[in-house]
Order: C-alpha cells, then structure tokens, then sequence
C-alpha cells in the first residue's frame, strides 16, 4: 500500500516537472468532422483552425511557433513485394508484411519538418514520413526498420504516389502569430474509417503544447446502401445483379428487336 | 462525369466505363465470346483493383450473352443438350480450378500463374487460329470449299467410344471429348477469371466440328450459365462485386453486343475467325510484353487485411 503511494507521487512529481515552464494551449477545430463519400465523389480537402492561447499569464505567448499537424487514417496490413527477373520473366521474389500501418497518412507543417526542431525529437515524436513507425513481419519479429530499407523507401513511395502518404511543409499557414490554418487534402479512393489528427506545437525546437481532433470517412446515401448490402447480404446481392443483368439483356434484346 | 464506386471504392469517368462496355460488348456479339480477357484488364487498366474486376465483369459478360442467346435462341441456333453435357463438365473443372486458385494465392505467385496463362493460351490459340483461317480464306479465293468437311474426314476423336448424338448441331460424337472441354474451359475460366468463350469457340469447331451455324449459339447459353453463377458465388463469398461498375459496364455491353452480332451475321464464318485469331494473339503478345519488359516500378503493394 505505502508502496503504491509512493510510486502514485513519485509519478505525479514526474508529471509537474514534465510539464512545459511556460504553458501554451492549443485549440483546434475541424471544417467537418464527417466526410460523407458520396456518387459524385472525388476527394475532399478539409481545413483545421486553431490558435494558441497562453495557459494563464499573456505575456508568455512568443512571437515564432512551428506547427505539425498528423494525419492518420485507419489501420491496414499491407504486403510490398519487389519483382526480379527470372528465366528471362519479371516474377515478384521477395515481399513484406507492413503490419497495421495507417492507410492515410499526412504529415503537414508550416516548414520543412527538419528545420523545426532536432532529429532526435522527431524521431521519438514519429514527425516525418521518415520518422513515422512502420512495423514490418521480419520472420517473427515485428520492428520497423532503418528509413533507408528498399522495402520502406518503396512503400512510402507507391503510397504517396497514391496520394494516400504525404509530408507537406507548406500546407500548415499562420494567419497571425496566434492563429494557423491546416489543409488537408484527402484523395478520391480515400479509406473508409476513423482518422486521429495529432497537433503538436513547438517553439525553438521544443514540444510546447498537443492537442487531438478525430474525424470520419464514411459512405453516405446510395454508396453506403450499395456496400452495406454487399457486405451483409451477399447471396441477395449477388442475386439481385444477376438479375439486374439478364434484365438488361431481355431489355436490350427487346429494344433492338428486328422485324 | 465522375460517379463514385461502392465497392471498388474510387470514383471513374461514367462515359469512359460505358465506352469500354460498348466496345468489349461490340466484340462479344460478333464473335459470340464473353470478352472477360479484353474488359478484366480494361478495368485493371483504369485502376480497379484485379478481384474487384473480375467480380464485376462476370456480371457484365452474364447481361451480354443473355442479350445474344435470346437473339440465337429465336433463330433456333442453339444446341441446348450440347451446352448442358459441357456444363457439367465445367462445374467439375471450376471446382478444381478455384482449388488450385487458392492454392496458388498462398503461395504468392497467383500473378505469375494468371500472367503466363494468359499469354500461352493465348498466343496458341490465337496463332492456331490465325493460321486455320488464312488457309481457309486462301482455299476459298481458288474457288474451293473453305472448310473442308467430307463425311469420311473425321479425326482420331471421333473414334472414341461413348457416342452421343447431337440433333441441332448435327454431329455423332463421344461425350469424352465434350466432358474435356466443358472441363478444361470450366478450369482456366476459375483460374484466370474468364468465361472462355474465345476457347470454347474455336474448340467446338475443330475438335468437335460443330457448325458455324450453332456454334456461337451454344457458346453464348454456357457463357451465361457459368456467368450467372459467377456473379453470386463472388458476391456471396467475396462480397466484391460492384453493382454499379456491373450496371454501367452491362448497359453498354448489351447494346455493342447488339451491333456486334449483326456484323458477325454479315461476315464470312473464315474470316470471323481470323479477326478473332488477331485479337486473341494480340492480346497475348501484350500480356507476354507485360512479362518481359522491365516494369516501371519493382515494387507493388497487396492489401492483405484491413483493422
């Protein structure tokens, strides 16, 4: 018992000293926290506003804030396979595992992420596509490699060719020293799901102050009535578009019937 | 116009996807084929994912050779007892197909497989073809019959045992020739996610010698049956078939499919079969260049599970 008490206060005095000297608050909002993809969807951008406000005493608002903004999307096991030649044909030889890696992930800042503060803080803060952790299945271990690894370099790459991974140092803008702007950019085949945006504020290379926002991808209308049957109600669905073809068959046949 | 896919998840160009269906659909009706080997790559193409594709192309091929088998059906141009004798057999070898199918997908190499099919069956059907027709196309400018077809000209398979006779078609064959084709057909349509009409075809007529007349007919009331099943076996199981993608692609398909077989009517059954020869090889060679070129980019993602 004493034990746990002690631990419990050794953990709260951990807490205080770990806390910032001189205190910002972020406050964050999104555009919309729902995005509905409907027929006549081709990608959306939203907009985060935030600001920072000083936690008490005003005076203690600087003047030069950095931003990174971290998008991610739901969890998704993919596999990366490299293709060599062999007998004359490209056949793929090796391949990797990425084990519940996000499938959306966007990395936006107001500079370059390198100039905001030093590489050690961003690589224990995962800032920077880069930085970010991606377990790969390394026989039975799941690590993340060195960022130099062909397997992640090709990942990444193939994914932001997608227009699914991105680092941006420009998408983040202030308006005043105080208020920022984030766009973020999401692309026609954008995954389905739960996205966490992590805001993290840093001032001359130090973590100043976090904040969250979460936001939804889902179908809306038609598309999700289309998929929601798909998914539930196979054997109908599959039925219902055999049908759907035989009828447009039988009404093609009819309409061009020649007499 | 944009419309946005339920279930391949991305939105296409409404306009291009209804081209494509009339197009695939022209070439179905004129030469009585599904055209799954010409519309699963179209769609891979434009950005489908391949199980998404062929999912929904089975639909498609199932509206266009319902439109074609009703027009064959009034023109009593289908052999009935000969299309369900290979169907059985199809059922067969679709089951063992869908074995070897998943087999291979364990392994990784279903690509690998799926690709080198297509370009050997491909490029021999399409050669054999080309070659068949060219020296009927020859025989018939000398003024001789284009297709040599004496009542004593019967092959090695027509002395198999086990005959059956066939009243439309007009043929006495043995059922073990029709049982390996429904099987054969029914197997590399599993395993490369096609109907295999433009295999079906050209097998009727030289093993079987099936007439011109009932051949495409037949084809067509198989290609339909082994659809039709498709479309719901890859919707119950998969849950991959986009009904939209299946819709667009089906309004288009029926209404070439209609113009195709009017010209297919109209055409010479020799010379039919070179432009079929023609576009098979063809579409062979580019897969065989798929394979043998460098890729542009090594590297390629799977999706393998979701959260």
């Amino acid at each position: 018992m004493m034990r746990r008490i002690a631990c419990m206060l050794l953990l709260v005095l951990i807490g205080c000293g770990a806390r910032p000297a001189a205190a910002e608050r972020l406050v964050v909002s999104l555009s919309k926290q729902q995005v509905a993809i409907s027929s006549n969807f081709v990608g959306d951008e939203l907009v985060l506003f935030g600001t920072i406000q000083p936690d008490g005493d005003k005076a203690a608002l600087r003047t030069a804030y950095d931003l990174v903004v971290t998008v991610t999307g739901p969890r998704q096991t993919l596999r990366t396979r490299r293709k060599q030649r062999v007998l004359g044909i490209w056949v793929n030889v090796d391949s990797r595992e990425f084990v519940r890696v996000p499938s959306y992930l966007g990395i936006l800042s107001n500079r370059p992420v390198a100039e905001i503060a030093s590489p050690d803080v961003l690589r224990r803060l995962q800032i920077g596509l880069g930085n970010f952790l991606l377990p790969q299945r390394i026989g039975t271990d799941i690590a993340d490699t060195v960022n130099d690894d062909p397997f992640r370099q090709a990942f990444v790459h193939l994914q932001s060719q997608h227009g699914l991974y991105r680092e941006s140092g420009s998408a983040v803008t202030f308006l005043t020293p105080a208020v920022f702007r984030a766009a973020i950019p999401l692309p026609a085949d954008v995954p389905t799901g739960n996205y966490a945006i992590d805001v993290k504020l840093f001032a001359a290379g130090k973590l100043m102050a976090r904040n969250n926002a979460t936001l939804n991808v889902t179908k809306a209308g038609f598309e999700q009535y289309v998929a929601n049957a798909a998914r539930e109600h196979g054997l109908i669905y599959g039925f219902a578009t055999m049908l759907m073809a035989l009828l447009t068959g039988w009404v093609a046949s009819v309409v061009f019937k020649r007499d | 116009m944009q419309i946005y896919l339920p279930i391949a998840d991305m939105p296409v160009n409404i306009f291009l996807v209804l081209g494509m269906g009339l197009a695939v659909g022209y070439i179905s009706g004129m030469f009585g084929i599904g055209g799954g080997f010409l519309m699963t790559p179209l769609l891979i193409f434009i950005g489908v994912s391949p199980a998404v594709s062929v999912a929904s192309v089975a639909s498609h091929i199932a509206a266009s050779s319902f439109t074609g088998a009703i027009s064959y059906w009034n023109r009593r141009a289908i052999d009935l007892a000969l299309a369900l004798m290979l169907l059985a057999a199809g059922i067969l070898g679709t089951a063992t197909g869908v074995w070897l199918f998943t087999m291979l997908r364990a392994l990784d190499q279903l690509d690998l497989v799926i690709g080198l099919s297509y370009v050997t069956l491909l490029t021999v059907v399409g050669a054999l073809m080309i070659y068949e027709s060219v020296r009927a196309v020859l025989r018939a400018r000398q003024g001789l019959p284009a297709t040599i077809r004496r009542p004593g000209s019967h092959t090695w398979l027509h002395g198999l045992p086990l005959k059956v006779r066939f009243k439309r078609s007009k043929i006495y064959v043995s059922a073990i020739p029709v049982w390996a084709i429904g099987f054969t057909i029914g197997f590399v349509g599993a395993i490369m996610g096609i109907g295999g009409g433009f295999l079906l075809v050209p097998m009727l007529i030289y093993f079987l010698r099936v007439p011109t007349a009932t051949v495409i007919g037949t084809s067509m009331v198989l290609t339909l049956i082994t659809m039709a099943s498709a479309t719901v076996m890859h919707a119950a199981t998969n849950h991959l078939v986009d009904a939209v993608l299946a819709l667009i692609l089906m309004i288009g398909g029926v209404v070439g499919a209609q113009f195709g077989a009017r010209t297919g009517q109209k055409m010479r059954g020799e010379w039919l079969r070179l432009l079929l020869g023609l576009l098979v090889f063809a579409v062979g060679l580019r897969f065989a260049f798929e394979l043998i070129v460098q890729p542009d980019d090594l590297y390629s993602i799977r999706y393998v599970r979701g959260e």
